[in-house]
């Protein structure tokens, strides 16, 4: 009982981007998925890159409304990552046939579809924001991602108003909205 | 200048920033012009992949500092043994046809490997290795019991003599040369049973207490030596996540066992080259048994696996047994052994039923004794 109030913690405390519940989950389970990778062809490198990878999908999942674990988050974690490392090992065409490993798993195939469906809307916003150009990428990120006001921005970036900074923005934001748009309707 | 008022409106509306007074009259205007509220759609929808991607690039972010942070206070060792050693053998691979050359990359990965291993190896000191042979009360108790079902049959063990070490083993070539591990041999003397229970005699003629291995040769009469061996040895490495079985003797009642698992790692414990890494549950008895790929070729023989880990076991790469009787015939010309060699790849893959019914009689259950 005490185990599954302190995993809820651990989940609600990650949603809320808790950077001591993120250390407590690499601190507990990176182990396990380091030991995974290297004994299935695998670097250290690999190894956090894939945990990140399954941090992130549970990160996201902990943020939908929807959101349900009907596992302890090792198993959940480990299978992410047995998914992904196996995909990858395929790709690189280092295996034929499924693996079988100790831990146990569950199936997490929507999770990863979820993931991948997201990813790729992000690679798109990513490419974008990347083609718009100084001011404006700086701009945007700092208006849109790190949540700075306009006066502060308009400080920031030398404007001599709120008014201009505003103006630069709304330029901005139209032409990153057409690349965003037109990039997100050829991938659907 | 409208355009920008109506976009700015439209966020607001959307983040929640306009006065209710403000909200009502543009979602009046919202209703009645459907322009403005596609806008506002498109804008939603805009918003929200805006805000999830800033999301994951903080929480990217925090990772990545998290990370770092652990790796720097010490909390994980950076054990690359595994890929180092990788690298040694592509390095190996790409000389080795230099013979002069050879000779002094052989040093070097000698010693760099260990090296690597005796850096890394820390973090595994605490795994530990058993060996899969039976122990001794287990196989007296087996012993009492077949006493009282097969009291008619007389045991061929010597009367005085004690039953120490017990494992599994198989044949290899027709006129009765039989592989088992070293450590399944204890004692002086061998007895191996076949999967009918049928007891014969065997001599204990070479054993490599290095590789593990040992080659037995079953003399006893009542032994009909079949005309050929079903399965050939592989001689090439089988590749990562490839299906096997084995079939061995683990159970006290000497049922032959069937068992599945993949290949789990080419590479031993802490790097072992002459053995690979399997993902079965072996249990005690099954040292000696032969390891067979999808194809039901001998990829090697199961020896040993890790206390702490279920499921994880090692096993002796088939190319030892090969380099096993080269050197028992170096030593005595007269030993006649033929190996059977895999040629190469089989289109065909046997039906895992027949190829057991097939191979079951030349696996043998084999105790030692003093």
């Amino acid at each position: 009982m005490k185990a599954e109030l302190n995993e809820q913690a651990l989940l609600k405390g990650l949603a809320n981007n808790d950077s001591k519940a993120v250390e407590a989950l690499y601190k507990s389970h990176f182990n396990m998925i380091q030991h995974f990778v290297l004994n299935n062809n695998g670097s250290f490198d690999d190894a956090r890159d894939i945990f990140q990878e399954a941090m992130i999908t549970l990160y996201e999942k902990v943020q939908s409304s929807s959101f349900v674990l009907t596992c302890q988050i090792k198993t959940y974690l480990f299978s992410i990552c047995k998914h992904l490392w196996l995909k990858r090992l395929h790709q690189m065409d280092k295996y034929s046939s499924p693996l079988s490993v100790h831990e146990e798993s569950i199936s997490v195939d929507e999770d990863i579809v979820a993931f991948e469906k997201k990813d790729a809307a992000f690679a798109i916003m990513d490419r974008a924001l990347n083609s718009l150009g100084e001011p404006c990428k700086s701009l945007l990120e700092g208006y849109y991602i790190n949540k700075k006001g306009m006066q502060e921005l308009a400080k920031d970036f030398g404007y001599t108003n709120a008014d201009n900074a505003k103006n630069q923005k709304y330029k901005c934001l139209m032409r990153l909205k057409k690349l965003f748009f037109t990039q997100y309707n050829i991938g659907d | 200048m409208e355009d920008i008022k109506l976009q700015e409106t439209i966020e607001k509306y959307l983040t929640g920033d306009l006065s209710a007074q403000e909200r009502e009259l543009f979602e009046v205007i919202r209703k009645n012009t459907p322009e403005i509220d596609q806008m506002v759609v498109e804008h939603s929808m805009f918003l929200h992949h805006m805000d999830s991607y800033a999301k994951r690039r903080h929480f990217t972010k925090l990772t990545e500092k998290t990370f770092q942070h652990l790796l720097t206070a010490g909390e994980w060792t950076v054990d690359n043994a595994l890929p180092s050693n990788a690298k040694m053998i592509q390095l190996w691979n790409k000389y080795k046809k230099v013979t002069a050359i050879a000779a002094s990359v052989a040093g070097f990965i000698a010693l760099s490997t260990s090296a690597i291993i005796m850096y890394f190896s820390p973090s595994l000191n605490g795994n530990q290795l058993l060996q899969l042979s039976k122990a001794i009360e287990v196989i007296k108790k087996n012993q009492q019991v077949q006493g009282h079902l097969l009291n008619e049959v007389k045991s061929k063990v010597p009367e005085n003599a004690k039953l120490i070490s017990g494992g599994s083993g198989f044949l290899i070539d027709p006129k009765g040369f039989i592989i088992t591990n070293a450590h399944v041999l204890k004692g002086n003397g061998a007895i191996v049973i076949n999967n009918l229970g049928e007891e014969l005699n065997a001599h204990i003629i070479f054993t490599d207490k290095d590789l593990d291995l040992a080659l037995l040769k079953i003399e006893d009469k009542d032994f009909s030596a079949p005309k050929s061996i079903p399965f050939s040895i592989r001689k090439k490495m089988t590749d990562l996540g490839e299906e096997i079985f084995t079939l061995g003797y683990p159970r006290n009642d000497n049922d032959i066992v069937y068992g599945k698992g993949y290949l789990s790692a080419q590479t031993g414990f802490e790097g072992d080259s002459s053995s690979f890494q399997i993902q079965i549950s072996a249990n005690p008895g099954y040292s000696g048994a032969p390891l067979f790929n999808d194809k039901g070729e001998l990829i090697g023989i199961i020896s040993t696996r890790q206390k702490l880990a279920e499921g994880v076991a090692f096993a002796i790469k088939s190319n030892k047994i090969i380099d096993l009787i080269a050197s028992v015939i170096e030593k005595d010309e007269k030993t006649e052994i033929k190996l059977k060699i895999s040629k190469g790849n089989y289109s065909t893959t046997a039906n895992r039923k027949d190829q057991i019914s097939k191979y079951k009689p030349y696996i043998f259950s084999v105790r030692s004794y003093n």
